[in-house]
């Protein structure tokens, strides 16, 4: 920590992150629905228009795979879009644009040009937003070469990764957390947690290891607390960077111990904790004590019921239960 | 009116030789892969449609352009070099994409070229950010939408269209309508077929044009520019016949040959060919002249496009990600790094 260091909300860091990179780069614009006047639905972009002015943080009318498109075409001739999409969940409004367009130009171009654009959104549940506005389809973005993906989970990390996803020349598909906009940490301007791209180990343990990002680092490390007053010691590894993704730190640690889980908010079939307990099995195979398991959200639309919603997916408790059992082969009550 | 064509003392007989070599050329890229083989399979002809040229010359230097899939002719007619169209075109190093993206990715930014789009209406809003580039950095430029009459059934297009008029922004939408999306008539795709009519409601600068008219072309595209530079965007809509099929594959079993003769009757290369003649602009020797020289032109571009090679497989990798980037992982490296691990 330096002499910088503030404690400041998700929201609060997202924010200055966007205000630091206007300053520096007169290139940056931030276009999408409601970041001007209203400020962001979630209030991110709030007071930007006031200091940038109309022309760089841009009004949009409500059609997504415009603003997707306009970005990308801006983006191919000098400015620096941040194009916000309110929730992920209008992702499929935009695949068109960012799986086909905006990841590929480069490629199919011989390099001609990049898209160096970030696509800010935000996902998840917690707001009883049911079926439409909670999803996490981080797995659609990353399984299209050519696009990076972040889900930052702490409020250094969404400064910085923010900050540096707009340096990058290839397009940043950027995920916040809706549930972790107004949770409060350190925020140290001069000191990123890690580099582009590396994960960053914010437990210690040397009985098992849990793999999150986004949201599920905190259900991780809240298990973590109930599992080692049961005697478990896990290690909790935030992941940050989808893509690129260096996995090499983790799985040391995994081969340290034989046992992993991978944790995901979003659900189960075909999503990126398969990804990710996939690399860890191949690679650590003959250091395994037990398969690498997938803690990831219900098969199911996410409810609005608030009881139904939370219960979608993994919870603290589910998690720690899941966990003791790995190690210590103690099944929980609902086994 | 663009510089190129305020410069001519004889415009038409440009545009004439402009669509000349569009035809030669489409000509050469039937023949390329009958030559060739496999590679290069989406191969669509804009033969019908080289009044276009027109539109072109009304651009100038600076301005940019996306283009769809049938975009051969607008790259040809703002500067496109047809050995490196056509290698492209058949996937060799030497293309304008290092053979990576072929006749429906073809782009070249030196020219402005900012990409051709194999999604019908794909390459729309890439247009749109251009102009939002050139008003908010303050570039004197415009940026040009050729799409054909399928997009104008895309709703991205009136996401493009309405943003465009919105912010006021240096764009010109141009609908290159040949009557076929694929094998659907326009009139069994819509049931308005006005397109141009459709500006109005968004606040456009609607304009159209027969498109077997060049010099017509040419002059209502000018003023279409003229006005989009002035921050007023337009749509413009050229109406052509698409004399061949779709694609290659294509023998056009949905319409008949009568419907086809009177289509191909509207020839825009023909009527400037005679137009030429009839004014006393240019005579029949001359003309020929120039047709020859357009053949000869495409001839040794296409033998030159033959005998280049595919990329290397190392290039794979390349560009997925910019060149100091992290990038992706081969196959046969991963399967290395999990397999040596327990042998």
């Amino acid at each position: 920590m330096t002499a910088a260091a503030q404690t400041a909300t998700y929201r609060e860091a997202l924010r200055e992150a966007l205000a630091d990179a206007m300053r520096a780069d007169g290139d940056v614009i931030v276009m999408g629905e409601e970041v001007g006047l209203y400020g962001g639905a979630y209030g991110v972009t709030k007071d930007l228009i006031g200091e940038f002015g109309a022309a760089r943080v841009l009004d949009t009318p409500i059609s997504e795979a415009g603003i997707v498109g306009v970005a990308v075409g801006a983006a191919m001739t000098g400015l620096r879009p941040v194009a916000e999409i309110m929730y992920v969940d209008f992702a499929g409004l935009v695949m068109d644009q960012l799986g086909n367009q905006a990841a590929k130009i480069r490629y199919m171009f011989g390099g001609q040009t990049g898209v160096p654009m970030v696509l800010r959104t935000q996902g998840g549940t917690g707001r009883s937003a049911a079926a439409q506005h909670s999803q996490s389809l981080e797995s659609w973005f990353a399984h299209v070469p050519g696009l990076r993906v972040v889900m930052p989970a702490t409020v250094n990390d969404a400064y910085h990764l923010l900050r540096q996803a707009l340096t990058k020349p290839d397009p940043v598909v950027f995920i916040e957390h809706k549930a972790l906009y107004v949770s409060k940490g350190t925020l140290d301007k001069d000191k990123p947690d890690a580099p582009w791209g590396a994960p960053v180990l914010r437990r210690a343990g040397g009985d098992a290891v849990i793999v999150a990002y986004s949201r599920m680092v905190h259900e991780a490390l809240a298990a973590a607390e109930t599992l080692a007053e049961r005697g478990v010691e896990a290690a909790v590894w935030d992941l940050r960077c989808l893509n690129p993704m260096d996995l090499d730190p983790i799985l040391e640690s995994v081969r340290a111990c034989g046992r992993a889980a991978v944790v995901t908010e979003s659900c189960l079939t075909g999503g990126f904790a398969a990804e990710l307990s996939a690399q860890i099995s191949e690679h650590c195979f003959d250091r395994l004590e037990e398969p690498v398991i997938r803690i990831a959200g219900e098969d199911v639309p996410i409810p609005v019921a608030p009881d139904l919603e939370a219960a979608s997916i993994p919870t603290p408790g589910l998690i720690a239960d899941a966990m003791a059992w790995l190690v210590s082969r103690e099944a929980p009550a609902w086994a | 009116m663009s510089d190129v064509a305020r410069a001519s003392n004889r415009p038409l007989l440009d545009l004439y030789r402009t669509m000349r070599r569009i035809r030669s050329f489409e000509e050469r890229v039937g023949e390329m892969f009958v030559r060739q083989g496999t590679a290069g399979s989406m191969l669509h002809l804009s033969i019908g449609e080289e009044g276009v040229a027109g539109v072109c010359a009304a651009m100038e230097d600076g301005d940019s352009f996306t283009t769809h899939h049938r975009g051969h002719g607008v790259f040809l007619a703002r500067g496109g070099e047809p050995g490196r169209m056509l290698a492209e075109i058949g996937g060799k190093e030497a293309g304008y994409c290092a053979g990576k993206g072929g006749s429906m990715h073809i782009a070249d930014m030196g020219v402005g070229h900012l990409g051709a789009n194999a999604i019908v209406g794909g390459g729309i809003p890439h247009a749109v950010g251009a102009a939002l580039s050139y008003k908010t950095k303050g570039i004197d430029a415009v940026s040009v939408a050729f799409f054909g009459d399928g997009a104008m059934q895309q709703g991205l297009l009136y996401e493009s269209m309405n943003m465009a008029a919105l912010w006021s922004l240096p764009v010109l939408f141009v609908c290159i309508n040949n009557q076929y999306g694929m094998g659907t008539r326009i009139d069994r795709a819509a049931a308005n077929t006005d397109f141009a009519a459709r500006a109005e409601a968004f606040g456009l600068a609607g304009r159209h044009v027969d498109g077997s008219d060049v010099e017509m072309v040419l002059e209502t595209a000018a003023a279409a520019m003229t006005t989009a530079r002035s921050g007023t965007p337009g749509l413009l809509t050229m109406t052509c016949y698409r004399f061949f099929g779709h694609a290659r594959m294509d023998k056009s079993p949905y319409r008949d040959a009568a419907e086809e003769a009177e289509g191909r009757g509207h020839d825009p290369v023909a009527a400037a060919r005679a137009r030429l003649l009839d004014r006393s602009e240019a005579r029949e020797a001359d003309l020929d002249a120039l047709d020859a020289e357009a053949a000869q032109e495409m001839d040794a571009a296409l033998d030159w496009a033959l005998a280049q090679t595919q990329p290397p497989g190392a290039a794979m990798f390349d560009h997925v990600y910019a060149p100091d980037e992290p990038p992706p992982q081969p196959l046969r490296d991963r399967l290395s790094d999990v397999l040596r691990e327990y042998r």
